[in-house]
């Protein structure tokens, strides 16, 4: 279906198929506005009665059995077929795919993370081939999230506690916006990630940089640094936090390390090591000036190991 | 134009004769309980209207704005929980129901006056405690999803209890009114002689009666999983998140047509007047209402297709919902087959109605594609869902209210309404309400989310042109408050019957005394005879 494209790009096979029942709805809508809209403005302007003039006289009708048969039965068949061709995509939407790659997808206050076959995991994007199916199996940590991609017309609920699932044919190469649709608190609409749809052969080679990466890591000869960066993806902490000098739910974390921290006593602290880690163990012991006080303790999830990674890592964010 | 003439003073004040606040807070009048209703709930609605400026402001922008994210979550919640359960739930059934019921049934008073009393003040501690919520503001929506909601560290405690209180009062209301129905009618008064804005009232009294115990109890489960830590929705202490949801709904689905279906009784009383004809389909449309209040009760399930919730599920919720169209359509063409022939009057009450025909019928068409399964998927938490409960709530029901404040006016003060300022009002609102909303359409179907207090800069456009809608909404609607304020005091003398409308409200004083009728009338046909008998058209 060409359809709605000229609105906003149809970016796999599920998008024509939503259009196409958006467009069947809608004409049957536009029909019965046109009726109904146009009758009421036309009745009340034909019959209006200018001020001053006397009333006219008006007939007494009060039913019209056969006008009403119509109006019931003819709009109810029409109602029916609506709802037919939802289910009938509905479903569609709903159906697995043959050969579907699986891929796990932890929503979490405020991030979505990937994790894929293999075992590497992705914060905040999610890379395809281009032409394979793709099956999302998808929970939460904390609260209800919503996985939505707008370019697909696709939308599913991801709950705490629960599984729920997603197939996806990523028919077109490009890259498009990932949302979260079901309010989740103060980072709700931050909580975006993106969908990168790549050629075959461009995703083999990410693939195998990601990997080299991860052999790396295993071995223990990755540099302290990029430890922690790892470390604070998987974490969540940019969830709330950027190393890009813009703040979110909380400051950015961009020339933090040695700076000068106001907080929201009014007294303001140098920001040294011990600063940090105070900041991840206990969170609430000082607050930033001007953020809410909403950070959770990553006591017992992060060894002290990890903290210095992270912290080696911050320092090289200038 | 009386315009600096100083006010002529009414012959009889009627049932505002005696003044003082405590007159008035120990009044067991159903037309001065009637009146505070009024007051209090329009009150809210200017309240939340001022966040609803302040949402908008922010919406200019995408990225950061002049109220930080977390504020901005509370502002909607504060709006979106004010409009719904402290003004439109209650704002047509309490305050004019109350005032027009025992009227337009030829009673003079509720069957439970006292009861009526209580329910009010209730009402009024309900709305207190809300408040005291404010000193650490919800920011979870005003659909209180769990396990948000359980683990937030708002005062969702406070505020469900809140809530609990003003469900509380509403349901008295609602068997009040039921039993003042079945009860009190004048002589004569056969069923199908009522006006049918009693059908109206008397379906939501009833749904009113039926769900609202439903969210009572919610509200409590979800302040016992807070304080006392019972896994109720929350997984993580072994509960289940869609319970809630389910709960949630199978109150707010029915709820909805608590909020339009006393707007389309309103409807349904002032296009007969203003058309000079007989309402067409009067049984049609009386038990189209009872139809609506039944299967709302069956429909919850589609706020639920993305939830997780079974597929099979979705597909029944999704057949039942149509059903619900059924009814609707019926009593949309009723009113405009109505105007067919007629004499009609576009004085304010009129125009008023027919923009609500005008909303609704869009409200309704768009809800066509939320109520298909595969269309919602896509547009479901995004602003075509904001879109349309706009159209069907602030277009419908609040323009349904509207025609009913104007048309009423005279008869609750015993003043006229000056009709030039009421039509400048109406024309702003219009224009301003469809600039507001109709962009949200779009933006949604464009894939913007609601509830976003930042959003990617490409949907900027539209918002700009929504917020510019918002100020020209809001001069309408500061137009409008200010004519009824000055009219209030200052209005001509109304006569007891300026639209010579049939139904009984209007056979006696206006302002009516505080016993209604002289005598109590005995009704020997319907209220819509109008029109010359014999001559059925063509
Ligand atoms: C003055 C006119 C109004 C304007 C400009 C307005 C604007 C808005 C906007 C922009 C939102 C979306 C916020 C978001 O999703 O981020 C919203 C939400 C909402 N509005 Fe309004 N609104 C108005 C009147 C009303 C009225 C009269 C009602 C009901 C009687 C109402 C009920 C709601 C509800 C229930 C929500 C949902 C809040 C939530 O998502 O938790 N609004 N409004
Ligand atoms: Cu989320």
């Amino acid at each position: 279906m060409p359809a709605l494209t000229f609105l906003h790009g149809e970016a796999s096979r599920s998008a024509g198929e939503v259009d196409g029942a958006f467009i069947f709805i809608a004409a049957i809508c536009i029909f019965f506005f046109l009726l109904t809209q146009g009758f009421l403005i036309y009745f009340a302007l034909r019959y209006r009665r200018k001020k001053g003039e006397p009333d006219v006289e008006t007939p007494y009708i009060t039913d019209n059995h056969t006008l009403e048969t119509v109006w019931v039965i003819v709009p109810s068949l029409l109602l029916l077929a609506i709802f037919a061709y939802g289910y009938v995509v509905f479903i569609d939407l709903k159906s697995p795919l043959a050969h579907a790659t699986e891929i796990a997808v932890t929503a979490q206050q405020w991030q979505w993370s990937f994790t894929y076959p293999d075992g590497r995991t992705v914060v905040g994007e999610l890379r395809l081939p281009v032409g394979r199916p793709v099956k999302l199996t998808m929970t939460s940590r904390d609260v209800i999230h919503g996985f939505f991609i707008p370019a697909y017309r696709q939308k599913q609920d991801v709950l705490p506690g629960r599984y729920t699932y997603l197939w996806l044919e990523p028919d077109r190469v490009g890259s498009y916006d990932i949302f979260c649709s079901q309010y989740c608190g103060t980072g709700h609409s931050l909580m975006r990630a993106t969908l990168v749809v790549m050629p075959a052969a461009a995703y083999a080679q990410w693939v195998e940089q990601q990997e080299a990466k991860a052999r790396q890591a295993k071995a223990g000869t990755e540099p302290l640094a990029e430890k922690g960066e790892e470390l604070m993806e998987q974490s969540g902490c940019l969830g709330c936090h950027t190393v890009d000098g813009t703040p979110k739910v909380g400051p950015t974390l961009k020339g933090l390390y040695g700076k000068s921290v106001p907080l929201s006593t009014g007294q303001s602290v140098t920001a040294d090591d011990d600063y940090i880690r105070e900041s991840i163990v206990d969170p609430n012991a000082k607050i930033v000036k001007g953020f809410p006080p909403i950070m959770p303790t990553f006591r017992g999830k992060l060894s002290a190991d990890d903290i210095r990674a992270i912290i080696a890592y911050l320092k090289t964010l200038h | 134009m009386t315009e600096r003439a100083a006010a002529v003073p009414l012959a009889d004040r009627g049932y505002l004769t005696e003044r003082g606040f405590r007159a008035w807070a120990t009044t067991l009048d159903h037309k001065r309980i009637g009146v505070m209703y009024l007051f209090t709930t329009l009150f809210f609605f200017l309240v939340g209207g001022l966040f609803a400026i302040v949402i908008r402001l922010k919406l200019m922008t995408p990225g950061p704005g002049f109220i930080s994210d977390h504020t901005y979550n509370v502002f909607f919640t504060i709006h979106g929980a004010l409009m719904i359960f402290i003004f439109v739930i209650p704002a047509i059934p309490s305050s004019l129901g109350n005032f027009f019921i025992p009227l337009l049934i030829g009673a003079r008073d509720v069957a439970f006056p006292r009861l009526n009393l209580f329910s009010y003040w209730l009402f009024v501690a309900g709305i207190c405690v809300v408040f005291g919520s404010l000193l650490n503001p919800m920011d979870t929506g005003w659909t209180f999803y769990a396990p948000y909601s359980t683990r937030t560290a708002a005062a969702v405690t406070v505020l469900a209890f809140g809530l609990f209180m003003t469900g509380m009062s509403t349901i008295l209301t609602g068997l009040n009114f039921v039993v003042t129905i079945h009860k009190l009618r004048a002589p004569g008064m056969t069923w199908y002689r009522m006006p049918l804005f009693i059908w109206a009232m008397y379906a939501t009294s009833i749904i009113n009666v039926l769900a609202t115990p439903v969210i009572g109890i919610t509200f409590l489960l979800l302040a016992a999983e807070r304080l006392f830590g019972i896994g109720f929705f929350d997984p993580a202490k072994g509960g289940d998140p869609l319970l809630f949801q389910h709960f949630f709904w199978f109150y707010s689905h029915p709820v909805v047509y608590v909020m339009i279906l006393p707007a389309m009784g309103i409807i349904s009383e002032v296009i007969p007047v203003f058309a000079r004809k007989p309402i067409f389909g009067y049984k049609a449309i009386a038990y189209s209402a009872l139809a609506i209040a039944f299967i709302s009760f069956l429909v919850w399930g589609h706020h639920m297709f993305v939830s997780g919730m079974s597929t099979v599920a979705g597909v029944i919720f999704s057949f039942l919902t149509f059903f619900v169209a059924v009814p609707t359509g019926i009593k949309i063409f009723n009113w405009i087959a109505t105007l067919y022939k007629g004499s009609i009057h576009l004085d304010s009450p009129m125009l008023y109605a027919l923009t609500f025909i005008f909303h609704f019928i869009i409200g309704g068409l768009t809800g066509m594609f939320l109520g298909a399964l595969g269309t919602d998927v896509h547009v479901h938490d995004t602003y075509f869902l904001v879109g349309h409960f706009h159209y069907t709530i602030m277009g419908g029901t609040i323009m349904g209210l509207f025609a009913g404040l104007h048309y009423w006016f005279p008869k609750m003060t015993g003043r006229l309404l000056d009709e030039l300022r009421a039509k400048l009002a109406w024309l702003f609102i219009i224009v301003g309400f469809n600039v507001t909303f109709f962009p949200m359409f779009i933006l949604g179907y464009l894939g913007m989310p609601r509830r976003y207090a930042e959003y990617p800069p490409r949907f900027q456009t539209l918002h700009i042109v929504s917020t510019v809608g918002s100020w020209v909404l809001t001069i309408g609607i500061a137009i409008m408050f200010l004519n009824f304020l000055r009219c209030m005091r200052k209005g001509q003398p109304a006569p007891a019957n300026p639209w010579r409308a049939l139904t009984l409200e209007w056979q006696t004083a206006s302002p009516p005394a505080t016993d209604n009728f002289e005598t109590i009338p005995t009704v020997t046909t319907w209220p819509y005879g109008y029109g010359k008998k014999g001559d059925a058209g063509e």
